[in-house]
């Protein structure tokens, strides 16, 4: 494992206990108000406060849970059902796989971002987990088109034919010949679905289409826009919930590329 | 005479346009082993997938102990596969023991793994290992003795040898000598080396362009070849490789010529006819034929 | 033809996938927020308002859920999308019609940039693997994991705020009139700035790192090793060889994720308030206005659409594969 693998498990990992302790370890509740108003970063309060003087470490703290939970939950669903589609499609062949490509094609090209706007500000009570099935239902497309290709290409393989030449029945080709061939597809499959989830998640908070009694970091950044904090030159409202997002990305994308480095021997350095 | 354990009568497969495999029929019986020579393209391949049940014929049929076998598992327990490439045909990330109980498993069989790789000549601690750790020839041995673990009556080999170093290319030939005359298996050697196939088999089948063109015992077809392929196939030799380049011939007009002989636009004996009318099957020796214009006025 | 045919099949279906979602969601989802609109509205809208209102949410329980598609259809057809709430009384079509060129401008000029800036630099460090160009993909990964609209966030706290030195929002200066002048056009420009280089920013690290990966794997190709033995120019073999097959996944990967891509650009409209339809989604949001969301939502995937049909006219041109099947 090279060092930026484990930078970004090493992240993730922080972020990981966050999302646990998160709520015992802040030092205010995120939601009361105080008496310093929109003050910047102090020994009291290490991130400054918001208008109303609620303490923004407290926020960011009390946020990570939704976020990792939303990430955690969409990356297991949407990863299920791209390997459902993808899988059945790249084995089965023929009618099977047109029909299910072009679901999966229809699903990455249409907007993903109006249409769940639109759906979650039709629901009258969008809580985390029901944002997060809705995440889910479009987020499994991009990995469904990547293992269709892999077991398409897997499907051809000697050892494919071999076991059925050996009187394996297909199922058990495809959970115990084909799947753990793919293991590292899936992993990255699944990464980068954390990372769209997570991603849609803050901004569905941020343009205030999602429940805002929960905390995470979009809605941070919700209070921060519709407060005009901008142009009050209170740059500690948006930029700490922006960077952990940005933080927790790029160490989901650094462990995506040791998965793929790993997978892909071509991609790794070379070394002189 | 052996008893017949597999029959293929009039197989055809044709893939979209393209005829893999026209009008194959062969015999396979017990004890014995029956070398099919061809060239890449020639459509053996397709011949031992048909025969393994990996791809459904066209036309024609298949019969196992003189009867259709409806089931494919219980086919798959008399017919058994060793594929040409033994870095692809075992699953990376599965043991060795994984690969052979698994047959055990889905054919009830009392064997241990341990029995399994002795039989092969393999050490026992074989077993825990990866297939990545063993050697070309190794892979191959654990391949025979999957193949091995269903007690099969036929084994159809595609190729056995050919992605192996020459120098355990014998070994390999002759542990699957050994095991037939132990086991009493009918054998299938599949091969684009007809050298190997004189020492190897007992009868030898001579394919070209999806038709077998020359058959006879391995003796007189490898030294009295009667087809101008075969014998140009031996003249090439003995380094096939090179003989697929000498024969070579652009596709098309190999396609071209479906109505008469396969070989004609390659035959450096071709007459007229062959190009329109399909040559029929001419009695050269005993027990030795082939299909050639060149032999129907001897015979007539 | 079979090419040109699965795509046209293909599109024709998502069309008409987007559009039955969009018929169907506001009469699977509980609760009835248009009913409320209508009631609040009261009187102010007139009868034929009232109707179309009815035909796009399905108030009208009387009729079946298939009489209802069809008058959908029909309403579609004829370009009646409904009255916005927000900018009531102005129909929906005359709300996006004003404010699709704004989003085709930025979005699309700033996406096809990316696109090839990002591709031309993925060439580059994937041809020099092994170089400083190497130390890039950690910095690029960080600027692609910052959301849109954050960085626009930032940029307009840095740029505007701080050091003033462009417009924060906008299409234009107000009180300029929109019209063919220097003054305006200029006035465009420099408010495109900022949105346009968020825009790039965040959306190029995707182009270059998929590029590299292709290339890397391309380079090791035999054809690029035996253009390289017959002594052709590094430059040539860099672009007639190597990336000129890598670049063929890039092309089908950018159609596919222009639906994406396009949503991100979205919210940059959104914290730049740019006449965009993102900036229309957005207000739409605020007031809960369904024809307008839904309106938006079908503009763009119409503009999305078209944006694949023109890649797939570049994957025509480069790949002879598919020509000849063509």
């Amino acid at each position: 494992m090279n060092f930026k693998t484990r930078l970004g498990l090493g992240i993730l990992a922080f972020f990981t206990l966050i999302a646990v302790i998160g709520s015992w370890i802040a030092p205010y509740d995120p939601s009361a108000m105080g008496d310093d108003l929109l003050s910047p970063p102090s020994g009291a309060h290490w991130f400054g406060t918001t208008m109303t003087g609620q303490d923004i470490f407290s926020q960011v703290l009390v946020g990570t849970r939704g976020v990792m939970v939303v990430g955690l939950v969409c990356g297991v669903l949407a990863t299920f059902l791209s390997i459902l589609v993808g899988v059945t499609a790249g084995f089965l062949g023929g009618a099977a796989d047109e029909a299910l490509s072009m679901l999966s094609n229809v699903f990455l090209v249409i907007p993903a971002l109006p249409l769940i706007i639109i759906v979650a500000s039709m629901l009258p009570s969008a809580d985390t987990v029901l944002i997060a099935a809705v995440i889910s239902l479009t987020a499994w497309a991009w990995g469904a088109r990547i293992l269709r290709a892999q077991t398409m290409s897997l499907r051809r393989r000697d050892f494919v034919e071999a076991a059925r030449a050996s009187g394996e029945r297909t199922w058990r080709i495809i959970v115990f010949e084909v799947l753990p061939n793919l293991l590292a597809v899936i992993g990255s499959g699944f990464v980068g679905t954390v990372i769209f989830a997570v991603m849609l998640q803050i901004t569905l908070s941020f343009v205030g289409v999602v429940s805002l009694s929960t905390w995470n970091w979009g809605t941070i950044l919700f209070w921060a826009q519709s407060n005009q904090a901008l142009g009050q030159g209170a740059w500690w409202w948006f930029v700490p919930a922006g960077l952990c997002i940005a933080l927790l990305g790029t160490a989901l994308a650094l462990i995506n590329f040791g998965i793929d480095e790993y997978a892909n021997p071509r991609l790794r350095k070379v070394r002189a | 005479m052996n008893e017949v354990a597999l029959e293929a009568k009039g197989l055809v497969k044709t893939y979209k346009r393209v005829r893999a495999v026209q009008d194959v029929s062969l015999v396979l019986r017990r004890g014995r082993v029956t070398a099919l020579v061809g060239e890449s393209g020639s459509g053996k391949s397709t011949v031992a997938k048909l025969l393994a049940r990996l791809v459904e014929p066209t036309e024609g049929e298949i019969l196992l102990d003189g009867r259709k076998v409806r089931r494919v598992r219980e086919y798959r327990r008399k017919v058994q596969m060793v594929f040409q490439d033994p870095f692809a045909s075992l699953n990376p990330v599965h043991t060795i023991r994984y690969h052979l109980t698994r047959p055990l498993k889905i054919h009830k069989r009392p064997e241990t793994v341990e029995q399994l790789l002795e039989r092969v000549n393999l050490p026992a601690d074989f077993a825990a290992r990866y297939p990545h750790e063993l050697s070309g020839g190794q892979r191959q041995r654990v391949a025979i003795a999957r193949a091995l673990a269903a007690h099969p009556e036929v084994l159809l080999a595609d190729e056995p040898v050919s992605m192996l170093d020459v120098s355990i290319r014998l070994g390999v030939l002759n542990l699957l000598l050994d095991l037939k005359e132990r086991l009493k298996l009918a054998v299938l050697y599949i091969t684009h080396d007809i050298a190997s196939a004189r020492y190897f088999a007992d009868e030898t089948f001579v394919m070209y362009g999806g038709q077998i063109v020359e058959g006879g015992d391995s003796e007189s077809v490898t030294q009295q070849p009667a087809h101008p392929y075969t014998q140009l196939l031996i003249e090439s030799a003995p380094d096939p490789e090179r003989a697929v380049v000498a024969l070579d011939a652009p596709v098309e007009e190999v396609a071209a010529v479906s109505a008469g002989c396969q070989f004609a636009a390659r035959c450096p004996k071709v007459q007229d006819r062959c190009w329109t009318d399909a040559p029929p099957r001419s009695d050269v020796g005993e027990g030795h034929w082939a299909a050639c214009w060149l032999y129907v006025e001897a015979a007539a | 033809m079979t090419f040109l045919l699965r795509r046209g099949l293909f599109y024709l279906i998502t069309l008409w996938a987007a559009i039955t979602a969009n018929f169907l969601l506001p009469r699977l989802l509980p609760g009835d927020p248009v009913q409320a609109m209508i009631t609040k509205l009261g009187g102010r809208l007139n009868s034929d308002a009232m109707a179309s209102l009815y035909i796009l949410f399905g108030l009208d329980e009387k009729k079946s859920i298939w009489e209802q598609y069809v008058d959908y259809w029909g309403a579609l057809a004829r370009g009646d999308l409904g009255l916005s709430f927000t900018f009531f009384p102005t129909p929906v079509a005359d709300v996006l019609s004003q404010s699709l060129p704004w989003t085709l401008g930025l979005v699309g000029v700033t996406t096809v940039i990316a696109f090839l800036l990002g591709t031309l630099m993925g060439v580059y460090a994937g041809w020099k693997r092994g170089s400083w160009m190497d130390s890039l993909i950690p910095v690029t990964t960080f600027l692609s994991s910052i959301p849109y609209f954050w960085l626009g966030l930032i940029a307009i706290s840095v740029f505007s705020v701080t050091f003033p030195l462009l417009p924060a929002s906008g299409g234009y200066a107000a009180g300029l009139v929109p019209e063919w002048s220097g003054e305006f056009i200029g006035s465009v420009l420099e408010h495109a700035v900022l949105p346009g280089i968020t825009i790039v920013v965040s959306s190029v690290a995707g182009w270059i790192l998929g590029m590299r990966n292709m290339m890397v794997t391309v380079t090791a190709e035999d054809y690029v090793l035996v253009a390289r033995a017959k002594g052709l120019s590094q430059k040539r073999i860099m672009f007639a060889y190597a990336a000129r097959n890598a670049v063929l996944p890039s092309i089908s990967g950018f159609a596919l994720s222009l639906g994406f891509i396009v949503g991100g650009a979205l919210l940059v409209e959104m914290v730049f308030s740019y006449p965009g339809l993102g900036y229309v989604l957005f207000q739409g949001i605020g007031a809960k206005d369904y024809p307008l969301m839904q309106g938006v939502f079908l503009v763009i995937t119409l503009a999305v659409l078209v944006a694949n049909l023109l890649a797939d006219i570049g994957y025509l041109l480069l790949d002879p594969r598919t020509r000849r099947e063509g």
